[in-house]
This record gives C-alpha cells, sequence and structure tokens, in this order.
C-alpha cells in the first residue's frame, strides 16, 4: 500500500507496522501457526479493517498489535513496529506503560468484558488513574465529557450505574469511552456490534465513526461484516486461514475486487428467492398472549400463519418476542391466552399432553448449533434416535436412514457418523442439527437464527440448504431472525414484531417495499450497505425527522 | 460453492483426531505415559491396594482371626510385624483389613452416588417443587454432624455391615445430591436437553442419556474424594467401637486396639493408619490429575 490518506493537509506518520508476524496457537498438545506471516502498516489516524471468517486469525492478529497473545497463543516471529517500539521483544513492563494509554482495547461483548461488580465510570478512571495520566476528579469529569459525546442518555449520571443497569448498545458505547479515556493512538475494535441489534448497531456505528474522527485516532477494526467495514474502515485487508489475501482502499476493494476468495464474499449477499404466495395454512397461531410469569406480557395478541411449503420470517430486535413466539407454538412454553392450530386442529397448549405425532410434525433448528448438539454422543446416535424414536427404526434400517440424512445434508456418512461434534465446524454442527430435525419427518421446522452464529459464506450454504430441503420435502419454515439479508434470501413471507406485538405481516415484497410501518422502516433502513457513504447518508437523512418510535433496548 | 464446503471439512478435520487413532486402548496408554509422576504413583498405589485386597487370603501367612502367638509379640522372623493385642499376626490383619474397608467403602460410595446422584439429576431436571422438597430436606440432613448423625443412627439401628453401608451411604449421598444438583443443572438448561424434551423423551432418556455423560467428569472427581472421606469416617467410627465389629480386621479398630503400644514407644499401632492416609494420598494424586485433564488446565499459565 503506497496511498496515504491525507489528514490535517499533509501525509500522516506511520504508527503500527507489522512485519513477517507469525503466530502460533495449542491445540491438542501441540503447536499450530495460525498467523502466517502477516504484513501492514498503520498510518496516524487511519482506520483499517480486518475482515474475514472465524478462525481466519483476525482477533489475534488484533491483539498482536498490542503485542499480546491469548493465552494458548504465542508469538512466534516478526516485527511489531508501535511508533518506534518493537512490541515483539519489549518488556513485560514497557507493553504495560502503552496499553490503555497509547493502545487500548474494545472487545466483542462489552456485556462479558465490565466487571459487573463496579460502577461504569469507577472502571472507566481505572486506565488514566492508575497511568497517572490524569486524578480520578479529572477522569470524572472527562468521563461525563465523552459519554456526552458518544450520545449516551444522561451523561452525568449514567456512569454511577452498574453494567447490567444499561442496555447491550449503551455498554457497548461506555466501553469505547473507556477504550478513548487516555486519548489513545490506536485503538483496537474487536467485532464491537456483533452482538447487537441492526437499530443499535447504527448508533454505536456512528459514535465510533465520531469520535475516531475527533480524536484523529488511528484504529484497527475486526469484523466478519462487509456491511460494516465498508462504513468505517480507510482501508480493507481481507484474512483467510492467517494469511493476507488481498489489501487495498475501502472503495476500490469494494467496486474492484481481484482475488476470487474476496469475489465469493462479496457475492453472498446476492442470494435471493422469488416469493409464492399460498392460502393453504399449516400452521396458525391465533391472538396468543405469553408471559413467563408475573404481570408482564412476553407476547401480545400474537397471530402468525404459516402457509404449507412456504417460509414465514419472523424479524424484530431482542426482546421484541421472535423467540417467545416459538416456544409458545412448540409448547414449551404454553400460552396463557389464544391457541395454535396445526392443520386446523388446535395443538394441546403444553408440551407435555402433545402426542408424540404432534412433536414429530414440529422440529426446531437452533441458533447455537454447539449447545443444541449433546457433545458426548456420536453424529450416528444423535441423528438416530429420532428416527428410533418416532419411526422406530432400529439396527442397520436405522444407520441405513441415517446415511441417507447424512447425504441430504451434503456430509459424507462413513467419515462422519462415528465422530463427536466437537470434531465437526459450525458449519457441520448446524447440518446436523438440520439432520436431526429431518430424522422426524416433519412437516415445520422452526429456525431460530440458524445463520447469525456462522461465517456468511457457511451461512450462505446453510441457507441454500434448507432452501433445497423445502423444495424437495415439502417442508414450512418459520424463520426467525434479525439479519434481513437473510429475509430477502428466503422468505416468503414476513411478519415484524416489537416489544411482543405484530406491527406488520404480508408478503415478502409487500413488506419490504415503501410504504412502511414506522418500525419497519426503521429497521430496514438500518441494514448496512456496501456503500461507504451510507451511515452518513442515513444520519443526515434521520436528523432531519425526528424519531417517534421507541425502541425495546433504549 | 461445493470447494467451501470441502474447506469447512478440511478445517475439522485439521482439528479432529484421525479415525485411526481412535482406538481408547491406545489412547488410555498414551495419557498414562504424559501423566505426572504423582499420578503414577498414586495409580500404583491404588492398583496395588486392589491387589491386596483381591489375593488376601493367598497372601497371608496367617487367618484373619486365628491366634497364632502371644499378645504383642515384637516384630520378628515368624511375625514379621509382630501381633496384636490378642495374639493375632499383624501382618495378616492388615491385609484382610484392606479387604474389609476398601470392599466396604467401595460398596457404600457407590450407594451414595447412585442415590444421591439420581436425586440430584431429578432435582435438576424437574426444578419446581420437586426441587424444593429434595434440597430442604438434605438441608436438614446436612445441618447435623456427620460423625454424630452417624453414631447416633448406628447406635438406633445395632452396629453390623449392612446398617454401616446404608446409614454412611445415604448421609454421604446428601453431599453428592449438592453437587449432581448443580452441575446437572448447567447442562439441563443447554439447547440440547430442550431438543430431547421436545422431541418428547422421557425422563430416564434425559437424566442418563443427556445429561449423566457431560457431568461425568465432576462426579467422577468428587467419586474419588468422597471415598476417601467415607473411608475415613468407617475407620473413625471403628475406632470409636461401632463401625466394622470384631473379629472382622479392620484398619480403624486396629489402630484402637493397639493403641497401648504407642506409650511403649512401638509404632506397630501406626501402621494401620498409615495404610490409610496412603491410599487417601493416592487417591487424590490421580483425582488431581483427572481434574486437570478434563478441565483442560495447562501448566504453563
Amino acid at each position: 500500500m503506497t496511498t496515504k490518506p491525507k489528514k490535517n493537509g499533509k501525509d500522516a506518520e506511520i504508527l503500527l507496522s507489522i512485519r513477517n508476524l507469525h503466530i502460533e496457537g495449542q491445540s491438542d498438545d501441540e503447536w499450530h501457526e495460525i498467523v502466517k506471516g502477516v504484513n501492514f502498516d498503520l498510518h496516524r489516524g487511519e482506520v483499517l479493517g480486518l475482515i474475514g471468517e472465524s478462525g481466519a486469525g483476525k482477533s489475534t492478529i488484533g491483539l498482536a498489535a498490542m503485542g499480546f497473545a491469548r493465552p494458548g497463543c504465542k508469538i512466534t516471529e516478526g516485527d511489531i513496529m508501535f511508533d518506534g517500539v518493537n512490541l515483539f521483544n519489549a518488556t513485560e513492563n514497557d507493553k504495560r506503560s502503552l496499553r490503555g494509554v497509547r493502545i487500548s482495547y474494545v472487545a466483542q461483548s462489552a456485556a462479558a468484558s465490565f466487571n459487573p461488580a463496579h460502577k461504569l465510570i469507577e472502571q472507566y478512571s481505572e486506565a488514566p488513574v492508575q497511568h497517572g495520566v490524569m486524578d480520578e476528579k479529572t477522569a470524572h469529569e472527562e468521563a461525563i465529557n465523552l459519554f456526552g459525546k458518544l450520545q449516551l442518555p444522561d451523561p452525568h449520571t449514567i456512569g454511577f450505574r452498574y453494567p447490567h443497569q444499561v442496555s447491550g448498545g449503551q455498554l457497548q458505547r461506555a466501553m469505547t469511552a473507556m477504550a478513548m479515556a487516555c486519548k489513545p493512538d490506536l485503538i483496537i475494535f474487536d467485532e464491537p456490534t456483533t452482538a447487537l441489534d441492526v437499530t443499535t448497531q447504527i448508533e454505536v456505528l456512528a459514535a465510533i465513526k465520531d469520535i475516531v474522527h475527533e480524536y484523529n485516532t488511528a484504529a484497527i477494526y475486526i469484523t466478519h461484516d462487509l456491511a460494516v467495514v465498508a462504513q468505517m474502515a480507510d482501508k480493507i485487508i481481507v484474512l483467510r486461514y492467517g494469511e493476507v489475501v488481498e489489501e487495498a482502499d475501502t472503495r476500490k476493494m469494494l467496486s474492484k475486487p481481484e482475488k476470487a476468495y474476496t469475489k465469493s464474499l462479496w457475492a453472498v449477499r446476492s442470494l435471493q428467492k422469488k416469493e409464492k404466495p399460498s392460502d393453504d395454512i399449516l400452521l396458525e397461531m391465533r391472538n396468543v398472549d405469553a408471559s413467563y410469569g408475573g404481570d408482564v406480557k412476553v407476547l401480545k395478541n400474537v397471530s402468525i400463519k404459516v402457509p404449507k411449503q412456504r417460509t414465514v420470517a419472523v424479524v424484530g430486535e431482542s426482546g421484541s418476542g421472535k423467540s417467545t413466539a416459538a416456544r409458545a407454538i412448540t409448547g414449551l412454553l404454553p400460552p396463557i391466552k389464544g391457541e395454535v392450530l396445526f392443520k386446523g386442529e388446535t395443538l394441546p397448549a403444553a408440551l407435555k399432553d402433545r402426542k408424540a405425532d404432534d412433536l414429530r410434525k414440529l422440529q426446531m433448528i437452533y441458533q447455537m448449533p454447539d449447545t443444541a448438539l449433546n457433545p458426548r454422543m456420536r453424529i450416528r446416535d444423535i441423528i438416530g434416535r429420532p428416527v428410533q424414536f418416532y419411526l422406530g427404526l432400529s439396527g442397520k434400517q436405522r444407520d441405513e436412514r441415517v446415511s441417507e440424512l447424512l447425504n441430504m445434508i451434503e456430509m459424507e456418512p462413513n467419515q462422519y457418523v462415528d465422530r463427536f461434534p466437537s470434531e465437526l465446524s459450525g458449519g457441520q454442527k448446524q447440518r446436523v442439527c438440520i439432520a436431526r430435525a429431518l430424522a422426524a419427518e416433519p412437516e415445520l421446522i422452526i429456525c431460530d437464527e440458524v445463520t447469525s452464529a456462522l461465517d456468511q459464506l457457511v451461512a450462505e450454504e446453510i441457507l441454500k440448504l434448507l432452501q433445497r430441503l423445502q423444495d424437495e420435502l415439502e417442508l414450512s419454515y418459520m424463520f426467525i431472525t434479525h439479519d434481513l439479508a437473510t429475509v430477502r434470501a428466503i422468505a416468503d413471507e414476513i411478519v415484524v414484531m416489537l416489544q411482543g406485538e405484530v406491527v406488520e405481516q404480508g408478503l415478502k415484497t409487500e413488506i419490504l417495499t415503501p410504504p412502511h410501518h414506522e418500525y419497519t422502516d426503521l429497521l430496514l433502513s438500518s441494514v448496512p450497505e456496501m456503500d461507504p457513504d451510507w451511515l452518513e447518508g442515513l444520519l443526515k437523512e434521520r436528523a432531519k425527522k425526528k424519531p417517534t418510535i421507541q425502541l425495546a433496548g433504549n | 460453492m461445493s470447494d467451501q464446503l470441502e474447506e469447512d471439512a478440511r478445517s475439522a478435520d485439521a482439528v479432529a483426531i484421525p479415525l485411526a487413532d481412535r482406538d481408547w486402548k491406545r489412547d488410555a496408554w498414551r495419557e498414562l505415559k504424559k501423566a505426572p509422576f504423582t499420578a503414577k504413583f498414586g495409580l500404583l498405589v491404588i492398583v496395588s491396594y486392589v491387589f491386596v485386597a483381591l489375593f488376601a487370603p493367598i497372601l497371608t501367612p496367617y487367618g484373619e482371626s486365628e491366634i497364632v502367638g502371644s499378645e504383642f509379640d515384637v516384630w520378628g522372623d515368624k511375625f514379621i510385624l509382630g501381633t496384636d493385642n490378642l495374639g493375632r499376626d499383624m501382618l495378616t490383619r492388615l491385609i484382610y483389613g484392606a479387604r474389609n474397608t476398601l470392599g466396604i467403602a467401595f460398596l457404600t460410595t457407590m450407594l451414595a452416588f447412585i442415590v444421591g446422584g439420581g436425586l440430584g439429576l431429578l432435582a435438576s431436571i424437574l426444578r419446581g417443587w420437586v426441587d424444593q422438597v429434595l434440597s430442604r430436606i438434605i438441608d436438614i440432613f446436612m445441618a447435623i454432624p456427620v460423625l454424630i448423625f452417624a453414631l447416633v443412627l448406628l447406635t438406633i439401628f445395632g452396629s453390623n455391615v449392612q446398617n454401616l453401608i446404608i446409614i454412611i451411604a445415604l448421609l454421604d449421598s446428601t453431599r453428592v445430591f449438592r453437587l449432581c444438583r448443580a452441575v446437572g443443572m448447567n447442562v439441563a438448561v443447554m439447547d440440547f436437553v430442550e431438543v430431547a424434551k421436545l422431541r418428547g423423551e422421557g425422563l430416564p432418556w434425559i437424566m442418563f442419556r443427556e445429561i449423566l455423560p457431560n457431568i461425568m467428569p465432576p462426579l467422577v472427581v468428587e467419586f474419588g474424594l468422597r471415598f476417601c472421606f467415607v473411608f475415613l469416617l468407617i475407620a473413625a467410627l471403628s475406632f470409636l467401637g461401632v463401625g466394622i465389629q470384631p473379629p472382622t480386621a479392620d484398619w480403624g479398630s486396629m489402630v484402637r486396639d493397639n493403641a497401648t503400644l504407642i506409650t511403649y514407644g512401638d509404632i506397630t499401632p501406626l501402621l494401620p493408619a498409615a495404610a490409610i492416609a496412603l491410599l487417601t494420598v493416592g487417591v487424590n494424586f490421580v483425582v488431581d490429575w483427572f481434574l486437570h485433564k478434563t478441565s483442560g488446565l495447562r501448566d504453563d499459565h
């Protein structure tokens, strides 16, 4: 890279220079190379986007930029020059004097990174006071100032709350404020918005972008979301298997990617399906109210219809009641009012009252394949059990059926039947979950955020597989998701939920084309696009009209 | 996109153990060779105790309660470790003691785990009032010191081997219940348990197929520790005279019977105590190693 970003009218100097970086990680008592000779430069005030799938080494490289390796990893070779200091062989003391003051880090899950026992402002002040940059009183004043800049509500008082008393988006902004406390030269953002809803994500992105510009801070922005990186970064590095695939300025990278892998990443979002209307209703939720005890209703008068052999996408942010709707349908959370009809017949409300055959027809696939598969069971038994349980097959017949199912999900039976889930990749685990659902020969599958824990390429494969299976096996899907790209790819109909109520329901094109309900509009317009100017344009537009809608998270 | 799938598979292969190496015997042997010295020592101790316990009649020069010499004979050629207060061979008694004490302790611990573990699993899955009732009853039991409670119950029901096993097992099962319920609850909220419930599986399947295999490591470790506690408790009860009854050889009562010798500076009464101590240390070494292996702890950080 030779083009330097122009800041303050002159060429910025190089702040961080990484050369020939090699990092090894330990698994099964052996060391494997996980970062294989990475080089890059970062100028003062520049934002570098690191993208790639999980396991590509993004976070490891990000941490290495602070001279840090996670437990079980070690930096074996290379130079990490940060403003004249080589962090590769700097002493622990030297590194400590840099960290928090000149380099800071924003972790993916702010909720897990804050100490729940201390108030936000105490945690904020720790680094500047410890490093002797300022005394506690100034730190508190600075904190209030920064909280205001990051558009946190009530900046004067919010710092005196505990982490569990603020929402996820606010916590993530508080963490960004904490990273900015000492006005560092470099901040490493490790997927700061991945755990957030789209509507909250926008606020955090805008806040980060503003503050980084204002203080002329250099940043490394790690993410697997291309549209997000397009908003944030001046240049992008695409990583795969610990190696740099491609490096270019953001605009060039987006318009003219050169390598095949980069192109395939870019192409993921193009998956689209043409909707097919249908009136043949398979499952119906009629005026359902549900609650987890207490007076608060999580579902309020919810009615959803799922037609036969169609996909209904249920969208909404966290807390909107989408997953609760699924629990009400399956009987895990019996509704307190209303009913669930399957093929026109009312299903018993509680799970234990339902017949095995009712259970068979209605299967579920979960968000986290890691926790949805029993780690102590082999694939043979995981898929074989529903075959045996519902269809009464055993022995050789059962094994044959398991092989058939594995072929159906495009996994080689002989290679996989005897494995444990931990010996599969994330995408394969989700495939096994699909096979387990198929083993029951269901009519409706409820998919609860099935792709959100997966990398984009893998997620696309899973969506294609689900699409194919729907056509072959005449399945109906109820697809719970917050990702609108997924919705575009797979849905026939869309149900928009907000705070336990159905806001809008209809065919995909009806919902996706204006005029929208106010909330649908907010949701749709918050999905990042692959255009570097999108965020600024959107914020300008939103500033014009006053928001009138109250979000669940705030 | 099929090449993506292959990549997917390949990256999984890299972390997976090659299928050919799946032989558990070879795996176990490899782990054993890598085990630290303490664990090997502990295993050696346990194996030799079990060996001695199994082949007690062959290894002993005399019968278990046979009076073969004068009282408190000194160490010598005829009686390697001397004789006890009734003139029975000390070595013979020690070896039979391994058999009795170990066997009873093992049976007791097993029973404690079956009862406590079963109820604990039940409470962790059913929750609600089942959990409340069980937990509160267990709380009451745990409020009474074990040794005193055991003494009282043994006095009421009479001190024979059968009562001893049942009473200690029930008292110890309270501890197992607490552990099993706590670790079981962590697993019971996982999605795969919900999948099983949605499938319509019965309680036994969820207990023994979904949850139990996932909480085995802490249970195995607890088994090792509980075994030691039970062992010590039996020895203590025997020392107090309500445990294993004479003439059955038992390490606890052997200490008591020969305690007078200590005043003469003879260490013979301490031998059964040393036997107890050695086994306890050995079991703990093995348990530590196992805990270390299954919890993924590493030495270097």
